[in-house]
């Protein structure tokens, strides 16, 4: 689960790790109140989504009078913000972070992520902040420093030290960087954060170090003993298609293509995506009802599925290993007159009971088009999505 | 022969009086030699009790002692796995098999921390489980597409790793073992781990491994292929199609930061001599084309 940046920011402090002040505003009334009240002579307007580059796509802007604060705060509140990250269609912005100036020196970066082959934590300095730190790493490699750190002891000030030391942060701040890194790792570990990202981390020029910015991600699996974390969660940003599939515990990701497809299990779902990519179809989601596919989960999965207007036919992909396939086909046939399905059908059936699977969608009087193997499912869904036979 | 489980093998169900692991343990039981292999259950608190013909026993280390058991199986709910394969890891036993889906990462990554030492193996956890086709069946997968042969499967997903076993079994080509290594992030087997059991073990001449998006365990077991295996692999790498920085089920199935696209993976594992098709309807024919 991913949260805003002043979310993020206000975890920071509760931690001990500096940031400049700021206040999380949602209007522009209160955007001038908040620098009114933060005092001084520059002010930083940042658009709160969760996608990153939003500086490039013109969401975070330089104010150095209260007139302009306003004028910015007009501007970027509900802009649509367009960064490599948001897709072509951008996104709303609904709230701003008001922020304190502040006189920066110089700009690092810190990463802390979990490393699959540690089966760690590891974190990643770098002197080279403010950058795309995927840049920095292929490019000087040798300017990101690593730590791998043991859950047991966490990270150890001696080591965070050194890592300070190594990424240029002046000696009269070193300790007040060290303590901040630590810090940081205790709330990355004891939120269990699956992801942090501060770039850039900032010296100021009376050698302060601040966090600047503040990116994390959740893990979604620990959410159930952190209440407060799960308060972040900010709908709008995600996708209500996706919101609404996790409520019938469906795993669904919208795409652009025009062929919807419905499979149980992740893996064999990414699969028939593929497949149909490879006959020439483009997938329109990804779309995962887990082992069982109940009729209740295939109804919901075809309802959230037709609300793309793009889709043109669909596929489903259902290998019955637990689940008996007539089971499931029952289910398809219920779903399918339920939602008064408009658009071709293709059904790829395997497994327990297939051919009492079969028969109940032949004898069911629907329109449904039986495939045997998924390389003939692609095949069918393709052409019919095209419009043919 | 086979690898990590065999006719041999004794089983206990940690978890086993809960819905899901009563279930799937009772479809075990029917499976081949099911009933002599599993021979304990485990729950705190129901000790003394009796479910399926199987006593059950309040700890791991009491249902080994009585036993003999020295492998188990995990169904418990995601907030107590870790805990449940600790207790396994303590119990001495030689291999653990989690099932369940969902556990939180910092758990893993501390229980990965204690397993250091020890001598349990680990598969999953998120995972379909291990099956030795004609003898044991260890977890959710459907028995009845299995048999028994010379192919070796390693896969990070279930019905996918169904779907190239069916093919597979259609074509005539059974199977030694099949091992589902799960989808997450920090866990035990991983692909390379499997393939070098595989390529240690006399009954496989084979194998076939499925990876997808996500991290680059896949690299690092075809390095391995390249330098050691001395048996065909053939592969293929799921999520050609999948964005990046979406989460695809899995919880370890991401593209971040431009890194574990299966477009890499596939160039890997090609330059490390492992045949790569992109067409996951035909895992199995290209398995039987390496054969000849």
């Amino acid at each position: 689960m991913n949260i805003h940046e002043y979310q993020g920011k206000e975890l920071l402090r509760e931690h001990g790790v500096p940031t400049p002040r700021g206040v999380a505003c949602f209007s522009v009334d209160e955007a001038v109140s908040a620098a009114q009240e933060l005092g001084g002579e520059v002010w930083v307007i940042k658009a709160q989504i969760h996608a990153g580059g939003r500086g490039k796509g013109g969401g975070v802007k330089v104010a150095k009078s209260l007139d302009e604060v306003k004028t910015l705060a007009q501007e970027i509140l509900g802009m649509t913000l367009i960064t490599h990250q948001t897709g072509s269609e951008g996104k709303e912005v609904k709230r701003l972070l008001v922020e304190e100036g502040a006189a920066i020196k110089d700009e690092l970066y810190i990463g802390l992520v979990i490393d699959r082959s540690q089966q760690r934590v590891v974190m990643m300095a770098s002197s080279e902040g403010g950058m795309d730190i995927e840049e920095v790493a292929a490019n000087t490699p040798e300017k990101i420093h690593k730590v791998v750190i043991d859950p047991t002891v966490g990270l150890t000030l001696d080591d965070a030290s050194t890592l300070a030391r190594n990424i240029g942060i002046p000696d009269k701040a070193v300790e007040q960087g060290a303590d901040l890194l630590v810090n940081l790792y205790r709330l990355f570990w004891e939120k269990d954060a699956s992801l942090a990202e501060i770039n850039p981390l900032i010296v100021t020029d009376q050698d302060e170090v601040l966090a600047l910015d503040a990116k994390f991600n959740f893990d979604s699996n620990a959410l159930f003993r952190h209440p407060d974390i799960k308060e972040y969660r900010d709908l709008d940003e995600e996708d209500p298609a996706e919101i609404e599939a996790s409520k019938y515990g469906l795993s669904y990701i919208s795409l652009d293509g025009s062929i919807g497809c419905l499979v149980n299990g992740a893996g064999l779902a990414m699969a028939t995506m593929d497949i149909i990519k490879l006959y020439g179809g483009e997938p329109a989601n990804f779309l995962d009802v887990g082992g069982g596919a109940t009729e209740e989960q295939v109804t919901a999965a075809f309802r959230i599925m037709l609300q793309n207007t793009n889709i043109s036919a669909i596929l489903v992909n259902i290998f019955g290993g637990i689940m008996r396939c007539d089971v499931i086909a029952e289910g398809l046939v219920t779903a399918a007159r339920e939602i008064n399905l408009s658009v071709p059908l293709i059904v790829r059936l395997e497994g327990t009971n297939v051919d009492k699977g079969k028969k109940i969608l032949a004898n069911s009087g629907l329109e449904i088009i039986a495939a045997n193997t998924m390389a003939e499912a692609a095949e069918e869904v393709v052409n019919a999505s095209l419009g043919g036979d | 022969m086979s690898i990590l489980i065999n006719k041999n093998t004794r089983v206990m169900t940690q978890g086993m009086t809960g819905k899901t692991g009563l279930f799937h343990t009772k479809n075990c039981i029917e499976y081949a030699y099911g009933k002599e292999c599993f021979v304990a259950g485990v729950t705190p608190g129901k000790g003394g009790q009796v479910y399926e013909d199987i006593p059950v026993y309040d700890t791991v280390a009491q249902a080994r002692e009585q036993t003999g058991a020295n492998v188990s199986v995990i169904y418990v709910p995601p907030a107590f796995a870790a805990a449940a394969i600790d207790e396994a890891v303590e119990a001495e036993l030689d291999l653990v098999i989690c099932i369940t889906e969902g556990v939180p990462v910092k758990d893993m990554i501390l229980t990965r921390y204690k397993m250091q030492g020890k001598k349990t193996l680990l598969v999953g956890p998120n995972c379909p489980g291990v099956i030795t086709p004609d003898e044991i069946k260890i977890g959710i997968m459907p028995g009845y597409i299995h048999k028994q042969g010379p192919i070796g499967v390693v896969s990070r997903s279930g019905t996918l790793t169904y779907e190239v076993v069916d093919q597979l079994t259609k074509l005539g080509l059974g199977q030694s073992t099949c091992v589902g290594i799960g989808g997450d992030p920090v866990n035990g087997f991983k692909h390379i781990d499997v393939l070098k059991l595989f390529n240690d073990d006399p009954a496989t001449e084979a194998v076939v491994m499925c990876g997808e998006i996500g991290g680059t365990d896949e690299e690092e077991c075809a390095r391995w292929v390249k330098d050691h295996m001395t048996k065909p692999v053939v592969g293929f790498i799921a999520g050609i199609t999948a964005p990046p920085g979406k989460r695809m089920g899995h919880a370890g199935a991401i593209i971040s930061g431009g890194k574990g696209t299966a477009t890499e993976k596939i160039s890997v594992l090609e330059e490390c001599g492992i045949r790569v098709t992109r067409n996951p309807a035909e895992i199995g024919a290209l398995m039987k084309k390496a054969l000849k």
